[in-house]
């Protein structure tokens, strides 16, 4: 038997963290659960393949035809064009919404009380939770991107662009998989959250320009788009892909914003979820 | 020198139901310790508030003589914990299993490679380290999730019913382990189980925990002496408790039941 680990002397473990450290820790925490999400990835890619059928009916039927009946005006830009990073925001958002329901699946398997246990501060686990959601999302992006390009989608080549893009799918992502954490905590069980999930996905996504303009809402949907951080994602998306114009800066505001504040409200749930 | 674990009057509710009612307990260093008891015992929430998932009182659980409450993240730093489920992720290699916990103990990067491949020597993995773990078997992986708790080198170890649904050659795999660890590091380990023979065969002392609290504690030839000449750890049990090992699950039993079975179930 090899020489097991040798505890470490008792003064390293004297004194709780201060912010310094607890922001390291965090930053630690997020890159370590950001490259188990890549072993996962890299050892099982059957998932990429199955999330790349949904993006890819939306673009391919649904883009096609609404391409050619042109029911929806978007001006210069061809509606493929348009829907491209609408339905790249979407399948982010349905890879996000349900990391709820991984948590719950891993406070049954024990995984969560283990990694609670672990000296790490629970809004490090969300944030790195948060991030591994970002990290499938970009991976799916890749596969929505290659098809959008095969479709005839003119995208934008610029590499500040691309990295802007993946900051967008990073923190709307984040945004989502807390909103979910957040409502796992809340119901504690897994019927119910994917109960909720699938009815609050669709809403979201339909609530968003992903689809539509704005300008061709209802009032009252418009009002909804307002404080739906999806349709900020997809207007910096839009504006850094096919070049629409975009807020860009009010776009990451809010996605950046939204993105902290469901972090810190899932980590104040994330106890909760550990008990229930 | 203080002991590794110090309980003083802890109690925790859930709702109406008085789970650990004003329980007294003292695990000295270096020493295999039981908490015994049925499912619904209290013997898991015990486990919670030491490893601070549940909240405890200032001054109620001391760990190496830190304060649970008050020095959260010292106390973290010092425990190896193994839940009753099999929690390791199947999609990962046993290697990345161990390495995962690496990181989240925070392991030196250059000492880390290294301390991930002796706890997978010491548990006997090296050979399958580079598999998937959901190809290993229900033993396996249990000394999987050992090595997990042990890459960070803790000084009081805690296993929450590391047997349960394994079958005896396993158990006795897991517990040589034990064992072999503890020879080897002089780390304390504290051991919930309801498997009095076990208890009674690898733990120096022991505690009988029922409904809340704790009836008896000791070495298990000390509790059995005291009851006569004959008497097995489970008549020891019953003569404390009034109640049969199984069964008495009234007070919030359900869930470890539910564990275990699942447990049970995951490794066949």
């Amino acid at each position: 038997m090899s020489a097991l680990p040798v505890a470490p002397p008792a003064a390293s473990v004297e004194t709780e963290p201060g912010p310094l450290a607890v922001a390291r820790t965090v930053a630690s925490r997020i890159a370590t659960t950001c490259l188990v999400e890549l072993q996962k990835l890299r050892h099982d890619r059957t998932e990429l393949v199955t999330r790349a059928i949904q993006p890819a009916l939306w673009l391919l039927v649904f883009g096609q035809v609404f391409t050619r009946i042109r029911a929806i005006p978007t001006g210069s830009t061809p509606y493929l064009d348009f829907l491209a990073p609408g339905i790249l925001a979407q399948s982010a958002l349905f890879i996000a919404i349900f990391y709820g329901i991984q948590i719950i699946w891993e406070r049954d398997a024990g995984v969560l009380a283990k990694l609670l246990v672990t000296p790490t501060p629970r809004i490090a686990l969300v944030g790195a939770k948060a991030f591994a959601a970002g990290v499938r999302a970009v991976a799916q992006a890749v596969v929505v991107l290659v098809l959008a390009l095969v479709l005839g989608v003119h995208l934008a080549t610029n590499p500040l662009k691309i990295i802007l893009l993946v900051v967008a799918l990073l923190l709307g992502s984040a945004f989502f998989c807390c909103l979910s954490i957040t409502i796992a905590g809340l119901v504690l069980s897994r019927d119910r959250l994917m109960g909720i999930g699938q009815a609050i996905t669709m809403p979201l996504f339909f609530a968003s320009n992903a689809l539509y303009p704005v300008q061709l809402m209802p009032g009252w949907l418009q009002v909804i788009n307002h404080v739906n951080p999806l349709s900020y994602e997809v207007d910096a998306l839009r504006g850094l892909l096919v070049g629409t114009s975009a807020r860009l800066l009010l776009d990451f505001g809010v996605l950046l914003a939204s993105a902290a504040v469901m972090i810190a409200v899932a980590s104040a749930l994330l106890p909760r979820l550990a008990r229930g | 020198m203080t002991p590794a674990l110090r309980c003083v009057g802890l109690r925790q509710k859930f709702g109406d139901t008085v789970a650990v009612d004003g329980l007294d307990l003292e695990v000295e260093r270096g020493e295999v310790f039981g908490l015994l008891g049925p499912n619904g015992a209290g013997k898991t929430t015990t486990i919670r508030m030491i490893t601070t998932l549940l909240p405890a009182p200032p001054g109620a659980i001391q760990v190496m003589g830190r304060d649970v409450a008050r020095q959260r993240t010292a106390v973290r730093r010092l425990i190896g914990y193994v839940p009753q489920q099999l929690s390791a992720d199947g999609t990962l290699t046993g290697r990345e299993n161990v390495a995962l916990f690496a990181r989240l103990y925070d392991v030196p990067r250059a000492a880390r490679a290294a301390q991930v491949a002796a706890v997978l020597d010491a548990m006997d993995l090296t050979e399958v380290a580079d598999r998937p773990s959901k190809t290993y078997s229900g033993g396996m992986v249990r000394r999987l999730e050992l090595a997990q708790a042990l890459v960070s080198a803790p000084q009081l170890l805690i296993l929450d019913e590391p047997t349960v649904g394994l079958d005896p050659v396993a158990r006795d795999g897991v517990w040589d382990r034990i064992a072999s660890i503890r020879a080897a590091t002089g780390m304390t380990v504290l051991v919930t189980t309801h498997a009095m023979q076990e208890a009674d065969e690898h733990c120096e002392r022991v505690a009988l925990m029922h409904r809340g609290r704790i009836r008896a504690q000791g070495s298990p030839g000390e509790l059995k002496d005291a009851l006569g000449p004959d008497a097995t750890l489970d008549d020891v049990f019953r003569h404390h408790t009034g109640n049969a090992l199984t069964g008495d699950n009234e007070n919030g039993g359900m869930r470890d039941v539910r564990a275990a079975r699942r447990t049970a179930r995951r490794v066949g």
